[in-house]
């Protein structure tokens, strides 16, 4: 299970994560983050709500900095739990990814 | 031990989390989110790859040791067994390569990362080719 949330304000998409991002919920995140960067510079994720993630959800994450960068505006992840940095950290995500 | 039998498919993926999270017990968050993870990894790969592009099935099986003591399957602390086991292509995925996980944002393959996160969680992972099917164990202390 995942729900999305967005909330646009100035130049920034935010969207607000519930539930799980793995196989089964992930082509959800991207269909929502990617073109995301279409009409918004920047996208924050708001992690409060979200239990886990898996590679599926790394996946996602990763095409999204990518993205990011090509447009030249930011992806920054909020209210990272302690146990969701561990898995950023296991997979070296922790430096590729902007955590606040 | 039980055992659920389902078919490979992705769509599956929630009942298998059910039931091995209704075997394990009252866990801590964490533990549950963990499992959660490596079931994603392990199922999502089979799904995908074992029968295509036909569809067969898997089997599951959980167990939870408490430590020399009868398998109660309700009181965290002991040592959980899972087995996934499939008849579908031969493959072990521990002979896959080690992800380069130092590489930046551009450098990085898309993918590659699943079996890496399930030796981490998990304390022992085995495959093992039975006949015609794949097994792979894991183990983990919860």
């Amino acid at each position: 299970m995942l729900d999305v949330i967005k909330t646009e304000t100035d130049n920034t998409a935010t969207l607000t994560l519930t539930g799980r991002v793995e196989s089964m919920t992930a082509p959800k995140l991207e269909e929502v983050l990617i073109p995301a960067y279409e009409t918004m510079q920047n996208v924050t994720l708001d992690f409060a709500a979200l239990e886990y993630i898996s590679s599926a959800g790394l996946r996602v994450l990763l095409m999204g900095e990518k993205k990011s960068k090509e447009k030249g505006g930011k992806q920054t992840l909020i209210n990272v739990s302690e146990a969701i940095l561990e898995v950023f950290e296991m997979t070296g995500f922790d430096s590729v990814l902007n955590i606040e | 031990m039980k055992e659920l039998f389902v078919e490979a498919k992705i769509e599956k993926l929630d009942s298998v989390l059910d039931f091995v999270r209704a075997n394990m017990g009252e866990c801590t968050p964490k533990a549950g989110n963990q499992i959660g993870i490596v079931i994603d990894e392990i199922f999502s790969n089979i799904a995908r790859y074992a029968y295509n592009p036909t569809v067969g099935s898997v089997i599951i099986r959980v167990a939870v040791d408490d430590e020399g003591n009868e398998d109660t399957g309700n009181d965290c602390g002991g040592i959980i067994t899972i087995e996934f086991e499939d008849s579908g292509t031969e493959y072990n995925p521990l002979s896959a390569d080690e992800p380069d996980i130092t590489l930046s944002a551009d450098e990085r393959p898309i993918g590659g990362l699943g079996i890496f996160m399930v030796k981490n969680i998990m304390d022992s992972v085995e495959y093992e080719r039975n006949g015609n099917n794949n097994v792979l164990r894991i183990k983990k202390k919860l």
